[in-house]
């Protein structure tokens, strides 16, 4: 039991909470969903309660919800430019969304949502498909001079746009597997050193005095991952605003 | 309650969900019931999963997603853009008051350089009056003087004539007695007087 207890992977399993099952495809409600419902209540909550008062002096609480505003529509604007601010309620939403659940996953004992690809990846094919369906639909063919460079000399352009193109389908994969690597191997060296306070504690007194170290070495990790749990949110939404912007302005 | 697929992973689930009783994760039981769940593959790729988290993360993050773009998002857009309107309107209510103060100086300014022209121009004109007084009588003195002194001159020459006119019947007196006196004789007044004129050269 005492290895299970500090199985670095066991905080990554999905329990059923409602079982549902509909035409053989399991889509119970997990502990996952409902940490999702948590974070979607708790960040709509949250923005929709502190704002309440729509005050012309902010408190602090309501300055907290304005700041995040402005962050994300600063970081829109500097990435896609002013019109990029039409997707400025999705930017907001995915980055309010990923940052929440982000943090919610460092309170003990709680679920991360966006430690499972699945998750990350639906959020990255998210932002691609609508990179690529508006492109598009605003400008046709010509969305395609975005894998198109000007200025590169004749020959060189199969090669280039061959890279072009995979760096672009790359793109998704890249997105997702960041957020999710990160949030994962954080949590997973958060398990592993605080495991080792245990296993360490449980083995007398000379232990407990050699769990001293990795006892700080967990501290130390819960801050820096409380920073990757921003820092992560924050890239994810910057990438978005920047390839909105390749929506917006195909050409280079 | 389920129609799981025949394999592992799925079966795996479902000896959990009956091991615990869909119970906390984390509780002694869960970890003692899944033993075996390291042979079921690392969680986040197992694909049994996946269809469940999609539809959860589509139903919470689209319903998120249009709580954000009906109300929050419009609500604190509304805020700040009200308060940048109003410390707009407040600027441009400060410069007005700015630029009435400006003006209300510049008039003040304005005013006070008139009535300074004014001053200076009322003491010019009360100099120039004063001064053309002092002339006037300047002027009327010295003709008053002159004239004084005109006539102070004329009384002067008829006392002299007077007197010279005296000196010439003092002379025949005089002359007169001495004849009478040192001659013993008379002389008549009519040969003195000859005589006198003569002296005289008149």
């Amino acid at each position: 039991m005492a290895t299970d207890k500090v199985d670095p992977i066991h905080q990554f399993h999905l329990n059923d909470l409602i079982p549902v099952n509909i035409g053989g495809l399991d889509l119970s409600f997990t502990n996952s969903s409902l940490f999702m419902v948590i974070v979607a209540v708790v960040t709509a909550g949250f923005l929709y309660l502190t704002t309440a008062n729509r005050g012309l002096v902010p408190t602090r609480l309501q300055s907290i919800s304005e700041m995040s505003y402005e962050f994300v529509a600063s970081m829109l604007r500097d990435g896609a430019g002013s019109q990029g601010m039409r997707f400025f309620p999705f930017v907001f939403s995915l980055f309010m969304f990923i940052l929440v659940a982000n943090l919610v996953g460092m309170v003990p004992y709680f679920f991360t949502v966006t430690s499972h690809i699945i998750v990350t990846f639906a959020f990255s094919m998210l932002v691609i498909g609508l990179v690529v369906v508006y492109g598009f639909w605003k400008h046709g063919f010509h969305f395609l001079n975005l894998f198109v460079p000007s200025g590169v000399p004749g020959a060189l352009m199969p090669l280039v746009v061959m890279i072009e193109v995979i760096s672009f389908l790359s793109r998704p994969i890249s997105l997702s597997v960041r957020l999710f690597a990160n949030m994962l191997a954080g949590h997973i060296t958060l398990k592993v050193f605080a495991g080792f306070v245990f296993s360490l504690g449980s083995m007398g007194a000379i232990g407990i005095g050699g769990a001293i170290l990795p006892l700080a070495m967990t501290v130390a990790l819960t801050g820096l991952e409380f920073l990757v749990a921003f820092l992560q949110a924050y890239v994810f939404a910057v990438l978005t605003c920047m390839y909105l912007n390749d929506a917006l302005h195909p050409g280079h | 309650m389920f129609v799981t697929p025949a394999f592992a992973q799925a079966q795996e689930t479902e000896e959990m969900q009956s091991g615990n009783g869909g119970a906390e994760m984390h509780t002694e039981t869960g970890v003692a019931d899944h033993g075996g769940g390291h042979e079921a593959g690392f969680p986040p790729f197992d694909s049994s999963t996946f269809p469940s988290q999609l539809l959860w993360l589509a139903i919470t993050f689209g319903l998120f997603y249009m709580f954000m773009n009906k109300v929050v998002v419009p609500r604190i857009g509304g805020i700040l853009e009200h308060r940048r309107d109003r410390i707009a309107q407040d600027l441009d209510e400060a410069n007005r008051l700015k630029e009435e103060a400006d003006n209300a100086i510049a008039a003040y300014e304005q005013d006070l350089a008139t009535a300074r022209n004014k001053a200076s121009e009322i003491g010019q004109e009360a100099r120039d009056k004063a001064k053309a007084a002092a002339d006037a009588e300047r002027s009327k003195v010295e003709a008053e003087l002159s004239e004084r002194m005109a006539e102070a001159e004329k009384s002067i020459a008829d006392i002299k004539a007077k007197a010279l006119k005296e000196v010439d019947a003092i002379a025949v007196d005089t002359a007169t007695d001495l004849v009478k006196h040192l001659l013993g004789g008379s002389v008549t007044k009519a040969e003195v007087d000859a005589a006198v004129r003569d002296v005289a050269g008149k």
